[in-house]
C-alpha cells in the first residue's frame, strides 16, 4: 500500500495538492502514480505565469515506461515550476510529496480545494482501480 | 496457469516487481529500472533468463538438419563451442523466431531460443526433423542466469571451480563451454562482456544468492529491454515476426547466401526480396525532451515507417529508437510523438558498446 499524506488533497488522476497558505498551492504526483510510471526520465512542466483550469492537461511525466499527462487539479496561475526536476527527474520517485513536488498555483477560488478527493477517497478511489 | 523459474522465490525476496511476461511471472525491476542498467554498463549485473528454452539437437544428421532449418549456415562453425546468432524463418521468408546455435560437434548442438515462442518453436523444430537422422531435447532441468557487464566474468570466475575457471580462460565472445555442471558462454543481450550460465535447478538458487552476495546486481526485464535496445539489438515479437523478413529486421548479415547450392527454409522468397528491395530497421536518435516509444508514426524522404522498439537510453541521457522504413536511406526522419512532428536523426541501428555511445 503506498503513502497517501492525510493533510493533502487528491485528484482522481493522481495529483496531490497542498496548501501554503495566501490561496497559493502546490502540486505533484502521488507515490501510487510514481509506481505505476516507473523511473521517470522528463517532465515536461508548464511555464511561470500560465492560467490553467481544472482538468487541463498541464505538464507531462515522461518516464521508462510512458508519457503520462499531468492534469490541474485547481484553476488558477502557475507562479512557480520545480526547476530541480529538469536535471533530477527522479525527485518525483523518490519523494513525490516532497522535492518532487511540480508546480505552485495561485488559485482563482481557494474554496475549490474543498472540492477535491480526501487521503481516505484517493484510497479508496485507486483500490478500485 | 503462470509458470515460475526456479529463481521465483529469489525474486520475490528481494521485492521485485512482478510481470506477466508471455505466461511467465518475471522480475520487471527490483526497485529502480535504471539503477540496474548502470549497474550493467558501470559494473556487473545479473538476469534470470530461466525462461528461456534450452533446446539440443542431436543425431548423424544434426548438421544437415540445421543448415535446412537457419538462414545463417551451422557449417561456419568449426571450432569446438562456437556460437552463432541466426533467424529460424518459415516458407514465406518470416522470422519464425531468432536464436543462438552452440557447435560441439556436427552430430551435437544446442540452441537457446525465446520463451515467449516455446511452444511454436517447438512444433517447428519437430516439423522440420521429417527425413532428417536427429533427436530433438528440451533441457529444462537447467536454470539460465546472465551475468553482464565490465567487471561481470570476474565476479562470476569467483564462484567457479579451478577447472571450470580454466575451461574459460581466455575464452573468445560467442563461445560457450560445458564444464562439469556448468554450461559457460560468453554471450549476452546487453552489449557488454560476460556471460550467459546454464545451472542445473538445483544449484540455481545458491548460484543466484552467491552472486547477491559478491555485489552483482539483481536486473529485471525493465532494463535488460533498455540495455539491449541501446546495444541494438531486436526483441522477437517487436522487431521483427513471423511476417517480417530479417532483411527488413537488421538480420541480413545473418543469411549465409553462399554456397549458393545450400536450399534453407525461406530462401526463395528472400532471393527474391534481395533483388527486390525490402524496409529496413534503421537507427533513430532524439536528443531533445521526450521519448520515442513503438507504434509511432515515422516519415523519412520518400516512404514511412513505424518505431518497433523505443526508449530513453539511460547510458546516453536521450531517447533512441528502431524504426522499420522503407528502404530509403536519409539522415534525418520526421516522427509523430503526441500529435506533433518531431525531426529525428537517422544511424546504425547500434548507440551504446561497452558503456560508451557509438553515435
Amino acid at each position: 500500500m503506498s503513502n497517501i499524506p492525510a493533510e493533502l488533497r487528491y485528484a482522481s488522476t493522481h495529483e496531490w495538492v497542498r496548501p501554503e497558505g495566501n490561496g497559493i498551492f502546490t502540486v505533484g504526483i502521488t507515490e501510487h502514480a510514481q509506481e505505476l510510471l516507473g523511473d521517470m526520465v522528463f517532465l515536461d512542466l508548464p511555464d511561470e505565469g500560465d492560467e490553467i483550469a481544472t482538468g487541463d492537461d498541464v505538464a507531462v511525466a515522461e518516464s521508462v515506461k510512458a508519457a503520462s499527462d499531468v492534469y490541474a487539479p485547481i484553476s488558477g496561475e502557475v507562479i512557480a515550476i520545480n526547476e530541480d526536476l529538469e536535471d533530477s527527474p527522479e525527485l518525483v520517485n523518490t519523494d513525490p510529496y516532497g522535492d518532487g513536488w511540480m508546480f505552485k498555483v495561485k488559485a482563482d477560488d481557494a474554496g475549490e480545494v474543498e472540492s477535491l478527493l480526501t487521503a481516505d477517497g484517493y484510497a479508496e478511489s485507486i483500490e478500485d482501480e | 496457469m503462470t509458470n515460475k523459474t526456479i529463481l521465483h522465490a529469489k525474486h520475490i525476496e528481494a521485492g521485485a516487481k512482478m510481470v506477466d511476461f508471455f505466461g511467465w511471472d518475471m522480475p520487471i525491476n527490483y526497485g529502480s529500472q535504471i539503477e540496474e542498467h548502470h549497474a550493467v554498463r558501470r559494473d556487473a549485473g545479473m538476469f534470470d533468463v530461466s525462461h528461456m528454452t534450452i533446446v539440443d539437437v542431436k543425431g548423424v544428421q544434426a548438421q544437415a538438419y540445421l543448415r535446412h532449418l537457419l538462414a545463417n549456415d551451422v557449417v561456419k562453425l568449426q571450432d569446438k563451442g562456437k556460437a552463432l546468432y541466426s533467424g529460424m524463418l518459415n516458407e514465406a521468408g518470416g522470422v519464425v523466431d531468432d536464436l543462438i546455435v552452440y557447435f560441439f560437434d556436427e552430430t551435437n548442438y544446442r540452441l537457446v531460443v525465446n520463451s515467449a515462442t516455446k511452444e511454436k518453436d517447438l512444433n517447428w523444430l519437430n516439423l522440420q526433423t521429417k527425413g532428417f537422422d536427429v533427436t530433438i531435447t528440451e533441457r529444462d532441468e537447467f536454470a539460465m542466469i546472465a551475468v553482464q557487464g565490465p567487471n561481470a566474468k570476474a565476479q562470476a570466475c569467483k564462484l567457479f571451480s579451478a577447472a571450470q575457471q580454466e575451461a574459460v580462460a581466455g575464452m573468445k565472445p560467442f563461445y560457450g563451454v560445458q564444464a562439469e555442471d556448468l554450461f559457460i558462454a560468453t554471450t549476452g543481450y546487453t552489449g557488454e562482456a560476460g556471460y550467459e550460465i546454464m545451472v542445473p535447478n538445483a544449484h540455481a538458487a545458491d548460484f543466484w544468492q552467491q552472486l547477491l552476495d559478491l555485489g552483482v546486481t539483481p536486473c529485471g526485464l525493465g532494463a535488460r529491454d533498455t540495455l539491449r535496445l541501446e546495444a541494438g539489438m531486436n526483441l522477437y515479437g517487436q522487431d521483427m515476426d513471423e511476417t517480417i523478413s530479417p532483411l527488413a529486421a537488421n538480420m541480413g548479415w545473418t543469411i549465409s547466401w553462399e554456397p549458393e547450392d545450400r536450399y534453407f527454409i525461406g530462401r526463395d522468397v528472400l532471393t527474391q526480396q534481395r533483388a527486390e528491395g525490402t524496409d529496413q530497421l534503421v537507427g533513430l536518435v532524439m536528443k531533445e525532451k521526450g521519448v520515442l516509444r513503438a507504434g509511432q508514426k515515422v516519415t523519412v524522404a520518400g516512404g514511412e515507417g513505424v518505431i518497433t522498439s523505443g526508449t530513453f537510453s539511460p547510458t546516453l541521457g536521450h531517447s533512441v529508437a528502431l524504426a522499420r522504413v522503407s528502404h530509403t536511406v536519409t539522415d534525418t526522419a520526421e516522427v509523430e510523438m503526441r500529435k506533433k512532428w518531431v525531426t529525428v536523426d537517422v544511424v546504425k541501428p547500434s548507440f551504446v558498446r561497452n558503456g560508451k555511445s557509438v553515435l
